[in-house]
């Protein structure tokens, strides 16, 4: 009997999730994250979960994981020492960036540069050069690629990156480096821009080369570690990391490529709404993933999760697949204040984090918070599920009071304006991925989890006129769920910048089929038997000299079928629905990439038992909430006793261990086969 | 005459009482559509110039043409005041003659939409956006002659027109005028691009109001202009003195061999205002480096410049504008009278954040910037490929940031907000070109406890023959440094040809024929430095020598003796202990002093001195 296990390592808390393949049975738990080594914190999770479920870790085929480790390692510059290679002249490539200083006219007075991830004294230039054609202008010199890479050895570099002009399209000089470098620097890891992005601008392939080799060493190890832990534990089954993209690859693939899991963490909760959409019968759902100081958003139509070529990690932009999450700093820990000079609410985006934390918390905090906020109105109970937390609704009033006091208005309306000011910037983020899209929220589900989400999902669907709100069942531990419930995946990807009259059908899937062979490749290596390997093309179009390319989805038949006309029709649909217009300009090819997926996991989500539609025998007690302007009476529910078809009229609470639901006064909330709780206006 | 509102209803907005957080969530909204029309243009334009360096200014202003969110201020008022005509529901205006808006914008490259918002027949904002186009016809590719004596040289001049006229689309006047361009397409995609942004925000105001109502929404955006208002009223008060303060820069030369042009600003607090005055500006030039500035445009500056220094917190609309009171000279550089030439309009406009700066940090020197301006250095080659292509490059460099007092000035970067660099990789790609280098300057970074950033040189080898034109300043005067800081080092162009043989380019130069094989070194200003360099940590210095930031000798500016690569202690020591002896008191600016740059000119730049311009009488011509 198979069964899967998904891990989402968070700040302060790893979540784990084990499916029973056979039966569809699941287990859930949660467990303190230990950061200083976090397989421990997994190591035990694993152990309690496998007890709870009665199986052993031998009986885990498949350990599918989440990991902030190489966010982190970026975030927090805890990056290996890399050298760089770079072709004469273009030294400072890193240093003078794309010249670009955030923060409007007179910015620059006030901005702090990042120092670059590879420093400037370990950055050298080697002769030789390529033209725009990829044809080889100047020759490279083996004397001169040797003594600049003794130099590098002896500076102590722990990882090597080759980036020279124009090797996307000619990668003959990156590659005599690597041949040199394994004589003289052996051991030491080394990335090659046109293997790792063979795509068009110096500083974005330089760059992703870079923060790959930067953070190899870190999670290499972090791989490592876990691997022997878990293989100590009797665990024999496959390991694999979650991407960015929302797939999985091998723990020996994120290895070697550890710039695609820059955004692993969040993209686990995208994964796992989609899962919990499949079974609640929701084809399109913006996610709202509220946490302590930030909250991601994405969209997944039609049951497929929007992608982008770039992913956004502090001040760093790299070039590689991700699912479009848009982060804002609102979180439940976001501080609200009032500036002395403009006597206006703000809320975040500084945040009170996981230490002091809100007030209502005790652990020291002292500023109000979001969460205080919600306190306050009554919409996080005293006590929670369990009775092992008490939450601070005195102090909570006492921090509010002082924003109350700042703008002359009462504690209450000053808690609902807080709670309306956060709510609105997770509004302006969803915005930015829907309406400034060309889509119209109004077809779309919006899904809350993390700790807050479902605390703040019915009030935004509101504002997005997304219905309905959607609280998935075991919000805390959706990331977990989606680790464990998503497939394999790999891509390639290469520049074309062709005109469409340059160029054929023929050519074009010559290309792609040689892409697609490659990447099937890569799965098969992982175990994966080609019969349930499907591939899938992308070609980014956009009109010759415009800045911005459309991602065209595409599979080969497709392409035989309508020729390159089809993505034509298809390129300029696209282009009226993003921007209004059309243009009679050329259109030109910019890149081609090609999917290579492994089998879906048909699961079937368990079910509850039926009810009779009165959610009573869940009710706990009798509570007050502020709602429409006054104190109202509300219900405060048990989800674990919820039965399916069950319709909890707002006001209502629905608590559980680790998140609460808020359903409010004019909506209604119907709990679904699965447990979802489905909110909607009452009509 | 002032333009006619059509308004199929009139009634007038309600003021009502707003509470802070609607008007919270009403500016956070307002502030998202700005970002959205950012988005909207970036993605649909198509000129390097526009989405590859994000050459172009958004703005939403109230019914009354105020701005609430934007960048330059508003133009909409001294618009609206110029426009003999109607402003009706469904009409869009196209503009981009300077001298028809007051010199809102200030250069007819600047093509700028201005979309009257109308909900239920009644106007209740204004959406607009400009962009620099890459041609617009005139006597050089890219529209810009640095030596036209006339704005009639410049290329095709748009009087404030209707594009759309109650609904209806003037196709006509669009083909007309791109006609006029060396690059139709490039302009066709950058003006729909325009009218998209302007298009997008139009639908969220409306949203806006139909969520809030139309009074509140009203309401709402009277009451941020007047936080606004308050708040710079404060600082005004705690940061401007009664007493004069002056200061003045200069703009090098005009490209046709005379100069510098003096820009001088005096500024004091007057019952509870500021007074910001160009008396004692030079008159304006025979040729086109004129900035015709326009006083809401200042203004603007001039709050986003005491935000920056002293509370970069506030949040930024015209609400503050009844604060302050510009006075420009007429006929003077900044106040040409037409039809003067106006293309090389950006070394003065650039010279403005540098006076800006100089003006705000003489009581208080802990928050003075030192001086990194040099304009936005634009270099254009053009020409027809090998097989009859034409090829058209306009690219606009960057140069070293000053030193501030938060730290050293970046090297290489961009002092406008939202410009980033071209990839070199397109440019090869895309046009006849190969960049050899592509690096910061060592050494150029004016010396201080703070340096400032290098300038960069960027060396184009082109690969047709071909015209290249170069707009650039600070090659005579050098960017000041402060409070004890240096200068920066000059900007410099040299031109070397396949044999060897180098010329020294001019700054400013207008239609220089080039040969395949040639290399243009283009290099930009250094920032000045901030703050003593004797006190500047030496091991920092060893550090930027492996870097190659900066050279053994250059350490020496900072008194540091690096031997093999490490600090001479003791050699230090005593090199500081002399230069300091050497030195006397710190001054707050350190200049250079014109007679003596002029004497040195021929000898340091390889150029001969500009030649102090006289001044003639220009007569007003008749509209």
């Amino acid at each position: 009997m198979a069964y899967r296990l998904g891990v989402d390592v968070g700040g302060t808390f790893t979540d784990l999730l084990l499916f029973d393949l056979g039966s569809g049975g699941f287990w859930r738990h949660k467990t303190p994250s230990t950061p200083h080594d976090s397989s421990e914190g997994i190591l035990n999770g694993v152990n309690a979960i496998c007890a709870h479920a009665g199986v052993t870790p031998a009986q885990i085929d498949f350990f599918l994981h989440g990991t902030t480790v190489a966010t982190n390692a970026v975030l927090e510059g805890k990056g290996a020492r890399v050298g760089l290679i770079v072709t004469e002249g273009y030294r400072q490539v890193m240093q003078i960036a794309r010249s670009f200083v955030p923060g409007g006219l007179a910015g620059w007075i006030v901005w702090p540069k990042p120092t670059p991830l590879a420093a400037l004294e370990d950055t050298f230039e080697i002769p030789g050069r390529m033209d725009a054609q990829g044809n080889e202008v100047r020759a490279t010199d083996d004397a001169a690629i040797r003594a600049v890479l003794e130099k590098l050895k002896a500076q102590g570099v722990e990882a090597l990156t080759v980036s020279l002009m124009n090797a996307y399209l000619n990668g003959a000089h990156e590659k005599r480096v690597a041949e040199l470098a394994a004589e003289v620097m052996p051991g030491v890891p080394l990335s090659l821009s046109h293997v790792v992005l063979p795509e068009m601008q110096e500083y974005e392939r330089t760059l992703t080369t870079v923060a790959n080799a930067s953070v190899r060493p870190i999670v290499g190890n972090y791989v490592r570690n876990l691997r022997e832990k878990l293989r100590g534990a009797g665990m024999a089954g496959s390991l694999s990391l979650l991407r960015s993209d929302g797939g999985l690859m091998s723990s020996e693939k994120s290895e070697e490529h550890p710039v695609s899991l820059l955004m692993s963490g969040p993209a686990g909760g995208v994964t796992g709404a989609l899962w919990v959409a499949k079974a609640a019968g929701l084809k399109n759902i913006l996610t709202l993933d509220v946490g302590g100081t930030s909250t991601d958003v994405a969209l997944i139509e039609n049951l497929e999760p929007r992608r982008v070529r770039t992913t956004e990690v502090g001040h760093l932009s790299v070039r590689a697949s991700s699912l479009d999450v848009k982060t804002v700093g609102a979180g439940g820990g976001s501080i609200a204040y009032v500036p002395e000079l403009t006597k206006a609410l703000r809320v975040g985006p500084q945040s009170a984090g996981a230490v002091p934390g809100p007030v209502a918390y005790g652990k020291g905090g002292t500023l109000p918070t979001v969460t205080d906020a919600n306190v306050v109105l009554g919409y996080l109970p005293e006590a929670l599920l369990g009775g092992t937390f008490k939450l601070d609704r005195d102090g909570a009033k006492a921090a509010v009071q002082t924003i109350a006091d700042a703008l002359g208005i009462g504690l209450m309306e000053a808690a609902r304006g807080i709670i309306d000011i956060v709510n609105e910037n997770m509004f302006g983020a969803l915005r930015m991925i829907s309406v400034q899209q060309g889509y119209d929220p109004r077809h779309f589900a919006l899904m809350g989890f993390g700790g807050a989400g479902p605390l703040h999902v019915n009030a935004v669907a509101r504002l997005m006129g997304s219905w309905p709100a959607v609280s998935p069942v075991s919000p805390g531990v959706l990331c977990a769920l989606g680790d464990a419930t998503t497939r394999m995946r790999t891509e390639t990807a290469r520049s074309f910048s062709r005109r469409f009259d340059e160029t054929g059908e023929a050519e074009v899937l010559a290309i792609l089929e040689e892409m697609a062979a490659q990447t099937r490749a890569e799965l098969a290596a992982e175990g994966i038997s080609d019969a349930d390997i499907t591939s899938q093309f992308e070609l980014d179009v956009r009109y010759e000299g415009q800045a911005f390319e459309v991602p065209l989805s595409i599979d080969a038949e497709l392409l035989k079928r309508d020729g390159l006309a089809g993505v034509l029709a298809r390129f300029d649909e696209e282009h009226a629905r993003l921007f209004t217009f059309n243009m009679d300009s050329a259109h030109e090819l910019v890149n081609l990439r090609a999917v290579a997926l492994g089998p879906l996991l048909e699961l079937e989500a368990p079910k509850l038992p039926v009810g009779n539609g009165d959610p009573i025998e869940a009710k706990l007690r009798d509570h007050r909430l502020w709602s429409n302007g006054a104190m109202q009476p509300a219900v405060i529910y048990d989800r674990a006793k919820l039965k399916a078809g069950d319709v909890i009229p707002g006001p209502a609470i629905v608590i559980e261990m680790d998140s609460t639901t808020l359903i409010e006064a004019d909506c209604a909330g119907t709990v679904d086969a699965h447990g979802n709780i489905l909110i909607n206006p009452k009509s | 005459m002032p333009a006619t509102i059509v308004q199929a209803n009139s009634t007038p907005f309600k003021t009502v009482p707003i509470d802070p957080v609607t008007l919270e969530v009403i500016e956070n909204a307002l502030r998202n559509a700005r970002i959205e029309m950012d988005a909207t243009l970036v993605r649909t334009a198509m000129s390097p110039g526009i989405r590859e360096q994000g050459d172009a200014f958004p703005l939403i202003a109230d019914h009354k043409g105020r701005m609430i969110v934007g960048q330059f201020g508003s133009y909409i008022g001294p618009f609206l005041e110029g426009f003999d005509g109607t402003v009706e529901e469904g009409d869009m205006i196209f503009l981009s003659d300077p001298y028809s808006v007051g010199g809102a914008i200030s250069h007819s490259n600047d093509w700028l939409v201005l979309l009257p918002v109308f909900k239920d027949g009644r106007l209740i904002a204004y959406t607009s956006m400009f962009g620099h186009q890459s041609d617009i016809g005139g006597m050089v590719p890219g529209s810009m002659p640095i030596d036209a004596t006339s704005i009639f040289q410049e290329g095709v001049r748009i009087p404030p027109v209707k594009i759309w006229k109650q609904g209806v689309y003037n196709e006509d006047l669009v083909k007309l005028v791109m006609h006029q361009s060396r690059t139709p397409a490039w302009c066709k995609a950058d003006l729909n691009a325009l009218i998209a942004s302007c298009r997008v925000a139009a639908n969220r105001v409306v949203e806006m109001a139909a969520r809030f109502g139309d009074d509140v929404f009203a309401s709402a955006t009277d009451l941020l202009l007047e936080r606004n208002y308050r708040a710079m009223k404060q600082l005004i008060e705690t940061s401007i003195g009664e007493d004069k303060v002056s200061f003045e820069d200069y703009i090098c030369d005009d490209g046709v061999g005379y100069g510098p042009y003096k820009i001088k600003c005096t500024m004091w607090r007057e019952d509870g205002r500021v007074i910001l005055d160009f008396d004692g500006t030079d008159p304006q030039s025979a040729a086109s480096i004129n900035f015709f500035l326009n006083e809401n445009m200042m203004k603007m500056f001039f709050g986003i410049y005491m935000i920056m220094v002293f509370d970069p917190q506030i949040l930024f609309n015209d609400g503050y504008y009844p604060l302050i009171e510009v006075r420009i000279p007429k006929g003077s550089l900044l106040k040409p009278n037409f039809p003067a030439a106006l293309s090389g309009r950006t070394h003065a406009l650039g010279r403005l954040f540098d006076i800006l700066g100089g003006l705000l940090g003489q009581k208080t020197p802990e928050f003075l910037n030192a001086a990194g301006f040099s304009s936005s250095p634009h270099l254009f080659y053009a020409g027809t490929d090998k097989n009859g292509k034409w090829f058209q490059l306009f690219q606009i460099g960057f140069g070293g940031i000053p030193g501030r007092p938060m730290g050293d000035g970046p090297d290489g970067h961009s002092l406008w907000p939202g410009f980033t660099n071209v990839p070199n990789e397109f440019l090869e790609r895309y046009f006849p070109l190969r960049i050899e280098r592509y690096e910061t300057v060592a050494d150029s970074g004016g010396a201080g406890l703070h340096r400032g950033g290098n300038g960069i040189n960027m060396v184009y080898r082109f690969l047709e023959p071909g015209v290249i034109a170069i707009h650039d300043d600070r090659w005579f005067v050098p960017p000041w440094g402060v409070n004890g800081g240096e200068p920066g080092v000059r900007a410099r162009k040299l031109l070397v040809k396949e044999d060897g043989t180098e010329i020294v380019l001019g700054n400013k130069l207008e239609n220089y024929a080039v040969e395949a094989g040639d290399q243009l070194h283009f290099v930009t200003w250094g920032g000045g430095g901030w703050g003593d360099p004797l006190e500047r940590d030496p091991a920092l210095l060893a550090k930027e020598l492996t870097q190659g930031l900066v050279t053994v000798e250059g350490a020496r500016r900072y008194g540091v003796v690096l031997v093999d690569g490490a600090v001479d202690a003791a050699a230090t020591e005593k090199l500081r202990a002399e230069m300091r002896a050497a030195r006397g008191p710190i001054q707050t600016f350190a200049f250079g002093d014109i007679e003596t740059l002029r004497a040195n000119c021929e000898a340091e730049t390889g150029l001969p001195a500009p030649t102090q311009p006289v001044w003639q009488k220009f007569a007003e011509a008749a509209e």
